[in-house]
């Protein structure tokens, strides 16, 4: 069952068409990424299923229920969250305090007590840093730092826009295990990135957005080996 | 000794503008704009305490919070809400329209002659000291809503949503923060203040007008940008450095006339060296 649908969407800058009628779903279980070149409206989307951005028309549907014109706080309500791109983490807030703003949609104690101590443990870096303002954090520990204070609302659907943006290759190979563990606890992925290699590897279907426009769709795998991927995204 | 009346009455008048510094950096952090009516806001509550002070001073006290609270929420629901994200020029032309606005009112309903009202509390008396009750209940009470404000915003839910607010809308929403309410809550603790201000003031000069709120507007205004607009911690230095510094240039009989001018001065000197203000920080720059 799709646990999220994007129907005909399409997204304007005043005049400007960024995203030009897409379709494309991801259903429960899956890891989805959605790939293409700087300016290719990524971002847009993602902006626009979580209500950051206004869609001009179109359908977004989130377990069975439209969410297009939605306020972005009522969306996070119901399951799913984002971590933006450029991270976006809160850098006066400590790091304990960033996963707590996290946690801001619940309400069971013991159970954000359980979100935190298990963040920690993937994270022990957050952990070592905790009081500190997460402003000083590095670029990768702030990456971390996103990743679980999106986590700590334990959304059914977490989006990543760019996680592996600006790290180095050590750290990227380790936002991607973190994706799979994430995934292996039961949360739909949806992905954007520009790393195709990696993210095709650990993703059951994939989108190639280009101008607006989803111009090829396929499994992981299909796509990897597709020749205009190689050309386009590989470097081959 | 006269140094040490002088101090204290300094921050007993810091310590209103302050209070009223809070709402302009509060409203200015979260909804980033400059809510050039707050100063009206301090005429409200002023009004309100002169209207049900014969009743009873409590309940004057009470309703003056209570209702500069409701014309706060009111004001930014329906003047400021449907400019959310238009020009800031637009924003500031209906603030000084708010302001005109609750001016007339204020004048419909009380006339434009001034209002007086000697409420007397006594004075302490320590020797040869002697500093009006007035004074130190002004100075205790500021001190105890700045630390309480603190306390706030370091240690509730709410009060940390509102750090996330101001400094990040967008990232904000996706934490599931209902921004517009987070804006509702700081203009009804701003206007909170501005209402506490306004009783404090009143008892420092014992005359309502319309135009009540205009001088300790501006002075806070000023406060909260020497202390770097949209710090918390930045209103309440600034407010109490510029109460004390108005009341030492005042006893000093060859200053006294110059006060307004050095205060102002000292704005300017404190932005050429700091443009920030002096615990402001320098916006992140958005990647
Ligand atoms: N606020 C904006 N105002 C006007 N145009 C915008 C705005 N944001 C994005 N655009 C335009 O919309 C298009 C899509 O931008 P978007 O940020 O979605 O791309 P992206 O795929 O995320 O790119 P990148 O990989 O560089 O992050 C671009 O042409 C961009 O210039
Ligand atoms: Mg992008």
């Amino acid at each position: 069952m799709a646990l999220l649908e994007v129907k005909n969407l399409e997204v304007y800058y005043g005049v400007i068409c960024a995203i030009k009628g897409i379709s494309f779903e991801v259903n429960k279980g899956e890891i989805v990424t959605l790939i293409g070149a700087n300016g290719a409206g990524k971002t847009t989307t993602m902006q626009s299923i979580m209500g950051l951005i206004h869609a001009r028309s179109g359908e977004i549907i989130y377990n069975g229920q439209s969410i297009a014109g939605m306020p972005s706080h009522k969306i996070v309500h119901l399951g799913m969250t984002q971590v933006p791109e450029g991270r976006r983490i809160f850098s006066e807030l400590t790091v304990y305090e960033n996963l707590m703003m996290g946690a801001y949609t619940k309400k069971d104690k013991a159970q954000i007590k359980a979100n935190l101590d298990e963040i920690y443990e993937m994270f022990p870096r957050l952990l070592e840093r905790k009081n500190q303002v997460a402003g000083t954090l590095s670029g990768g520990e702030q990456q971390m730092l996103a990743m679980g204070r999106a986590m700590m609302s334990t959304p059914d659907l977490l989006m990543l826009d760019e996680p592996s943006m600006g790290l180095s290759p050590l750290l990227v190979d380790q936002v991607f295990e973190i994706i799979k563990r994430f995934h292996e606890k039961g949360t739909t992925i949806l992905l954007v990135e520009q790393n195709a290699n990696k993210s095709l590897a650990i993703s059951d279907r994939a989108y190639v957005l280009e101008n607006g426009k989803i111009v090829l769709s396929g499994t992981g795998k299909e796509l990897l080996a597709s020749e205009e991927i190689k050309k386009a995204y590989l470097g081959g | 000794m006269d140094f040490l009346i002088t101090l204290v009455n300094g921050l007993s008048l810091g310590g209103i503008y302050a209070m009223i510094a809070l709402g302009y950096t509060m409203v200015y952090g979260i909804a980033k704009m400059l809510n050039f009516a707050h100063g009206d806001i301090i005429m409200v509550g002023g009004y309100t305490i002169l209207l049900f002070l014969p009743i009873n001073p409590v309940l004057a006290i009470v309703a003056a919070i209570v209702f500069c609270v409701i014309v706060g929420i009111v004001v930014e629901k329906c003047a400021y809400k449907p400019l959310r994200g238009s020009s800031p020029l637009a924003v500031l032309i209906t603030a000084i329209g708010v302001s005109t606005l609750l001016q007339s009112l204020a004048q419909v309903l009380f006339g434009s002659a001034p209002k007086q009202q000697m409420v007397d509390l006594g004075a302490l008396k320590i020797g040869e000291l002697s500093i009006g009750y007035s004074t130190i209940i002004t100075l205790v009470c500021s001190i105890a809503v700045m630390v309480a404000l603190n306390l706030f915003v370091k240690y509730t839910k709410t009060g940390r949503a509102m750090v996330a607010v101001s400094e990040d809308k967008g990232a904000a929403q996706l934490m599931g923060i209902n921004v517009n309410f987070i804006i509702m809550i700081t203009f009804a603790i701003g206007s909170a203040l501005a209402a506490l201000a306004g009783l404090f003031y009143f008892l420092k000069i014992q005359t309502m007008t319309t135009t009540f709120g205009a001088l300790p507007g501006i002075k806070a205004f000023t406060a909260a940008v020497i202390g770097g607009i949209g710090s918390i911690p930045g209103a309440m230095v600034g407010g109490l450095l510029l109460g004390v510094i108005e009341c030492i240039a005042q006893s000093i009989p060859a200053l006294s006339p110059y006060t307004d001018a050095i205060e102002f001065s000292i704005l300017i000197i404190i932005l050429l060296v700091k443009p920030t203000g002096l615990l402001g920080k320098k916006r992140r720059e958005k990647v």
